[in-house]
């Protein structure tokens, strides 16, 4: 009787969020109407404004105290996040993912991918901005670390590559990714077609909430200025719960659900239980 | 005119002499710098140097050695001292530490602990420190605290020993040590570099490179000096009186006796059934009067400092009468069941020595590259037999982040560990001094309201187990 109401409760409370949160449609935001440039087809992810701005970003990439910190520093959080979605032996080696295929979907200037190789995994890294895979391309030569195991840099799309390849990775990684991206559904499931069947595939990104509005674009963006002007859309930002449905449908099994939580003052990156901001999810695919 | 000429003369060539002066005070100052460069000796680049083959530093490079991330890294062990071999003598070294649980969880893990049992050890199952301006006093028991042991008195010369022969079993070929190194001066990185190369230049002349510089060497270090970070520190204007002990009579001697003397502390800990080891910290005029004692008179001295009874205030004996009375009414131990101290036959020839006694703190305990470890970081008074177990807790934290980094994919420098390790460590360490610091000061006044106060938080902190039981646990994790 007890438990009953309890799941009954459960499930307004599951109701009621998911009604609370702003309508999933997308607004034309003012910089869209600046640019023109993007796209709206359907069969495609990419956001051609976002990736002209972020390639504008390419000379900043690598430097670890400039406008990308966050992202350098967020590898502290990340890197053991994949790792222990990819390997749980008690006995730990100097490179745990070795022989593990990752596809690093919005590579970027290979941040991720760099901090996922040097864990001995095979890492393909894809963008849809040609200068970043540049950028990506020339640093891979840089770590003497990954010298023997540079990432794979690929100027494409997670839909195009899907074509090409399937049942490949054991690992598929979109960080800070989707919150860039048009027709969310269309990425998702692209990038689970690219993965194993019992492969892991993991998000992190913003939450769709007044409270990330306010900390990641208001303060982030504009007035602490640790992300680039420009750089989020609020109304591009998915719930937990959205994505969390896109993954299931697309024949996954979400694992974990993290709260991630950046504090201003250390300049680290951490897990908790608040979701408000932005998470993580860990998801298996299913055979 | 002539005059005049010479005057000129004279202050041309004064002006020069200072001139040269201040040249050769800058090229003083760089000869450590334009060594590394004109050197022709480069002996290799390491991942790890350890500065400092003490206790702390060989442990460290023990468990470097027997991490299973940690094990390829390239490390070399500098120690000031020749290589000597070791042999357990029959009678006791006069310097002995005493190991906490912790230590011993540590020293388990890295398999030295066997070594330490195969030679020697005495457990202490029993603590009373007691004050002498009053009757108070406070015991720990194992039984009661702890399901193990309170503590291990441990010769300094058996642990370095263990450890050393360890190091030497777990036939890791990348670890190398280097004996009898006399260091010229480090090189350490900028702030600013990102793979942070630190040189290490030896008298004579050889020169050595590493990412990772771990600064081992003892409350003087040379490593903290190059660092150039803030050191707080004082002395104690104390020293310790240290000496190897005869009992009258033989006993169990499992328990470690430590009297308050408005001089400072007197520490009886056991060695065997029949020997004990002295710490007597007492001002620098005191302990050198004493180690000038023929050997029956320190031997009465001694006895005088553990029995003899200092002149009491009356108000202060009714209080902590009236105290342990109402502890006793509810219940609580009123502390006056205590036991008595052996009393004291002779002192080894030979065993007395001194040290001086300082307090230390580092504000940093990293740079670009450096960390520091043991007494290099923090040095405290021995009263509460903390120090070396201070050192063993760096050791055991650093590994641990170290090999968490590595496990992670970062650089051996990665200010992330580092910054990790200095606010884990200073959170545990700084406290700790504190806590020392506060008795040392409370302990060495005999003013009439501060022996009061101390008297009657003596007796409540003996009444209140979970209290012990948390002191208990500080000092032993």
């Amino acid at each position: 009787m007890w438990s009953q109401k309890l799941t009954r409760s459960i499930l307004d409370k599951t109701k009621n969020t998911v009604f609370k949160v702003p309508r999933w449609k997308p607004v034309v935001s003012s910089r869209c109407l600046q640019t023109e440039g993007r796209t709206t087809q359907s069969q495609s992810t990419v956001d051609a404004a976002d990736v002209e701005f972020f390639s504008k970003q390419m000379n900043e990439w690598w430097d670890p105290y400039g406008k990308m910190r966050l992202l350098h520093s967020m590898n502290l959080l990340r890197v053991p996040f994949v790792r222990d979605g990819l390997v749980n032996t008690a006995q730990k080696e100097l490179y745990p993912l070795k022989d593990k295929k990752i596809l690093d979907v919005g590579c970027g200037g290979g941040i991720l991918s760099e901090g996922l190789a040097r864990l001995g995994a095979f890492v393909t890294g894809i963008d849809a901005s040609e200068d970043l895979i540049r950028v990506a391309d020339e640093h891979k030569n840089v770590d003497p670390k990954i010298a023997y195991n540079k990432p794979v840099y690929l100027h494409t799309t997670v839909e195009d590559h899907a074509k090409k390849v399937s049942n490949l990775y054991d690992g598929v990684v979109a960080s800070e990714v989707i919150e860039h991206v048009q027709n969310q559904e269309l990425f998702v499931k692209s990038c689970v077609h690219t993965l194993k069947p019992g492969g892991r595939i993991f998000f992190t990104t913003p939450n769709r909430t007044r409270m990330s509005q306010f900390a990641v674009i208001f303060l982030g963006e504009n007035v602490l200025k640790y992300i680039p002007q420009g750089a989020h859309q609020f109304e591009k930002f998915i719930t937990p719960t959205e994505l969390t449905f896109l993954l299931e449908r697309n024949n996954c099994h979400v694992e974990l659900t993290y709260g991630v939580t950046f504090n201003p003052v250390t300049g680290k990156w951490d897990f908790s239980e608040f979701q408000q901001l932005m998470y993580a999810i860990q998801a298996v695919k299913l055979s | 005119m002539f005059s005049n000429n010479v005057k000129r003369l004279l202050v041309r060539h004064t002006k020069c002499s200072i001139r040269t002066t201040s040249v050769r005070c800058l090229s003083t100052a760089e000869d450590v710098t334009s060594l590394s460069k004109s050197t022709t000796n480069f002996k290799g680049d390491y991942d790890v140097i350890i500065a400092g083959g003490g206790m702390v530093g060989c442990s460290l490079a023990c468990a470097l050695a027997k991490d299973s991330l940690l094990s390829n890294l390239k490390v070399l062990l500098l120690e000031g001292s020749p290589n000597k071999s070791f042999q357990l003598k029959p009678e006791y070294s006069n310097r002995v530490v005493a190991l906490n649980q912790n230590t011993k969880a540590l020293m388990s893990s890295l398999d030295v602990w066997r070594h330490v049992e195969a030679m020697r050890l005495q457990p202490v199952r029993h603590m009373q420190v007691w004050d002498a301006c009053s009757d108070v006093m406070i015991a720990f028991n194992s039984e009661e605290l702890l399901d193990d042991d309170v503590a291990y008195i441990v010769e300094n010369d058996v642990m370095l020993h263990a450890i050393n022969k360890e190091l030497s079993t777990a036939k890791n070929d990348n670890i190398q040590i280097v004996y009898d190194a006399k260091i010229a001066g480090y090189q350490l990185p900028k702030q600013e570099d990102l793979k942070p190369k630190s040189s290490v230049q030896m008298a004579n002349g050889d020169t050595y490179s590493c990412k990772l510089l771990i600064g081992a060497d003892g409350a003087n270090s040379a490593v903290r000096k190059a660092m150039g970070v803030q050191y707080l520190s004082w002395s104690y204007e104390q020293m310790g009186v240290v000496a190897t002990l005869n009992l009258s009579e033989e006993c169990e001697n499992t328990t470690a006796w430590q009297r308050w003397l408005p001089t400072g502390p007197v520490a009886i800990l056991p060695l065997d059934s029949k020997r004990s080891s002295l710490v007597w910290s007492t001002w620098q005029d005191d302990a050198k009067e004493l180690l000038k004692l023929p050997e029956d008179q320190f031997v009465d001295a001694l006895n005088d400092a553990l029995w003899k009874q200092y002149p009491r205030n009356t108000g202060i004996e009714t209080v902590t009468s009236w105290t342990s009375s109402w502890l006793k009414r509810v219940g609580l131990p009123d502390g006056t069941a205590r036991q008595l101290p052996p009393s004291i036959s002779n002192v080894v020839p030979n065993s007395r020595a001194a040290f001086p006694l300082g307090f230390g703190h580092s504000t940093r305990y990293i740079g670009p590259g450096v960390a520091l470890i043991g007494d290099a970081a923090h040095r405290v008074h021995p009263l509460a037999g903390q120090g070396v177990n201070l050192g063993f807790g760096d050791v055991k934290d650093l590994t641990h982040l170290l090999s968490e980094a590595m496990y992670s994919g970062l650089e051996i420098t990665h200010p992330d560990w580092m910054g990790k390790y200095e606010s884990v460590r200073q959170r545990h360490n700084v406290p700790t001094q504190l806590m020392i610091e506060m008795l040392h000061r409370i302990y060495t006044v005999d003013l009439m309201p501060v022996v009061l106060a101390r008297s009657v938080g003596l007796q409540i902190t003996n009444a209140l187990q979970p209290l012990k039981k948390m002191i208990m646990s500080h000092a032993t994790t």
